[in-house]
């Protein structure tokens, strides 16, 4: 009753309560389970990995020697060096096709397109960012395998330039969302500021968006990057799969991914071979941490509104 | 309508039959205004009633928005702004605009002094210095920035910024500075500073101001525009608008009787 028992009515606990505990356990619960996963993940392939590293692995053999021997019977060897040139190469010509092609995309999109051309641009690039890995490899393997050879003249077309060029248009969406977000997120003060000072749309562009997108910008680029350094099922099937020190973009490569993937179901479980692919595992793990951590330091730069 | 103009004076704006639609709405009826050259010219009104549209119409920022359709004609010291041959970065170069919230750009104080100058291409290395300084005294901001001119324009205080969005329209030598309620976002201090620098740079200027603030157009203009809904309803020197309005409905206004 009011006014009787003030304390009872204030204290008491109704459904309302408990569901609102029940929703804070069960939000905190998936948020802190990322971290559980990643830390799990961490911990299983440093696991699987380090006593190999302790123990075989020369780290003067796997960072500079080519030769990726696992399977020798008589000395086997470990060398991972033609396996990071690999994916550094065909990471580095995805980027080279990418970061104009994205751009280019998210300042048309961003600054330019309006309306419904905008719209359906933006669900495109989105669809496009969905196409499976497998799919962009078969592109590789059946239309740009055949197409290189014939254009360029050359005896094999799965090289760094087919995986590059599938890479690089894997890349694009993703990067180009990311970038056109950057760009949306200027003020469009700074662009009504400038076009009454009577600059010119592309003036407008380059002299004001441009340097103030900068931050997410490099950052759609390093998450590109991320990308590239992990994508493995376009690049094992566009690249020729071949340990091999590439000397022109013509030439065979074999990606530290692809290397995973293709070897890692016929090797025997805890056998030196295994242990050496969980050591690849754990090279591209902080690669690939790096990159994304670099990526969110130069975001957070933005958020700062420095 | 009052319109005290003599026909000898050089305007420095002059509008005939201007309309105004933004999508379907109609913003602005047939408006005719000259504003005088070199001198203060306010515009007042209730929120709505087309002064900053027809401010935002002078340089043609209005069109921004791709939704807008104008008729009729402006004339900036006698050129018609929607001339056939009218090249819009000329008519922003000589009407300048200074905005409600202070917008300087994300670069150094000094960068956004030079920013009209380089897309104008009306600086060199050798006059560089010489600009951003001759622009920041006019402006009354050079002594309290002359040590940081590499800092980023958006540290300094409000009233700061909007004396930089001043200063940074003065290498370009505009003939007309247009004003969107340029004290609204700053304080009493600040208001005052800005507005002196206003009655600074009158005569070498021909100004318009929007402003909310009826005070601050008595006090800082010497003719006053008043409209609604659209149309000009008065113009007239402000002090004779402020003691003896030649409308009702500018009476009532000024009697803050509604608006």
């Amino acid at each position: 009753m009011p006014g009787s028992r003030p304390h009872a009515e204030i204290d008491r606990r109704n459904a309302d309560w408990y569901v609102d505990k029940l929703v804070q356990v069960t939000v905190f619960v998936s948020g802190v389970s990322a971290i559980l996963f990643i830390i799990g993940i961490f911990v299983f392939v440093t696991i699987e990995g380090v006593g190999f590293i302790a123990n075989t692995l020369d780290f003067g053999e796997f960072f500079g020697s080519p030769a990726w021997r696992p399977t020798s019977e008589t000395k086997p060897t470990y060398g991972a060096l033609a396996l990071i040139v690999g994916t550094a190469s065909v990471t580095g010509l995805a980027m080279l096709v990418a970061v104009p092609f994205s751009l280019g995309a998210a300042i048309f999109i961003g600054e330019f397109a309006t309306g419904k051309v905008r719209e359906t641009l933006k669900v495109l690039v989105e669809l496009l960012a969905a196409i499976p890995s497998v799919v962009w490899g078969f592109i590789g393997l059946s239309i740009m395998n055949p197409l290189i050879i014939d254009v360029f003249n050359v005896p094999v077309g799965l090289s760094i330039l087919n995986s590059g060029i599938i890479l690089g248009l894997m890349a694009a969406p993703i990067m180009t969302t990311i970038a056109e977000d950057a760009l949306k997120a200027v003020p469009d003060t700074y662009r009504e500021a400038a076009e009454a000072m009577g600059a010119t749309r592309w003036q407008v562009i380059f002299r004001v968006v441009l340097p103030a997108a900068k931050n997410g910008l490099v950052a759609a680029v390093l998450l590109g990057v991320g990308r590239g350094f992990g994508e493995t099922m376009a690049v094992l099937m566009a690249s020729g799969h071949s340990v091999n020190l590439p000397t022109s973009v013509f030439d065979s490569v074999r990606a530290l991914t692809a290397t995973i993937a293709a070897e890692l179901g016929e090797t025997a479980q805890g056998s030196d071979h295994y242990a050496a692919l969980f050591t690849l595992g754990i090279f591209l793990f902080a690669i690939t941490f790096l990159i994304n951590l670099a990526a969110d330091v130069v975001v957070r730069g933005i958020r700062k509104g420095k | 309508m009052a319109n005290e103009v003599t026909p000898t004076v050089e305007h420095a704006i002059e509008t005939s039959k201007l309309n105004l639609w933004y999508g379907t709405f109609q913003a602005l009826f047939d408006v005719d205004l000259a504003i005088k050259n070199g001198i203060v010219t306010s515009m007042i009104g209730p929120s709505g009633c087309g002064k900053s549209t027809f401010l935002r119409s002078v340089n043609r920022i209005v069109e921004r928005l791709g939704y807008v359709r104008t008729t009729g004609r402006i004339d900036v010291h006698g050129h018609d702004i929607f001339g056939e041959d009218v090249e819009l970065v000329q008519v922003r170069k000589q009407v300048g605009m200074v905005f409600q919230r202070p917008n300087p750009l994300p670069l150094s104080i000094r960068d956004n002094v030079l920013f009209g100058a380089r897309t104008h291409r009306l600086e060199t290395k050798s006059t560089r210095d010489e600009i951003v300084q001759s622009a920041l005294e006019q402006v009354l901001l050079w002594d309290s920035v002359k040590d940081r001119l590499g800092a980023r324009a958006t540290t300094l205080s409000l009233e700061e910024q909007q004396k930089l969005c001043i200063a940074r329209l003065l290498p370009v030598k505009p003939r007309v500075l247009l004003m969107d309620e340029p004290c609204s976002a700053l304080d009493p201090k600040g208001t005052e500073a800005v507005e002196e620098l206003i009655w600074e740079l009158r005569g070498q200027y021909t100004i318009l101001i929007v402003t909310h603030n009826m005070a601050q157009a008595r006090r800082a203009s010497d003719e006053c525009v008043f409209m609604l809904m659209g149309k000009v309803i008065e113009h007239t020197r402000t002090e004779e608008m402020f003691v003896a309005p030649a409308h009702r409905e500018t009476a009532d206004y000024i009697e803050g009787r509604y608006g």
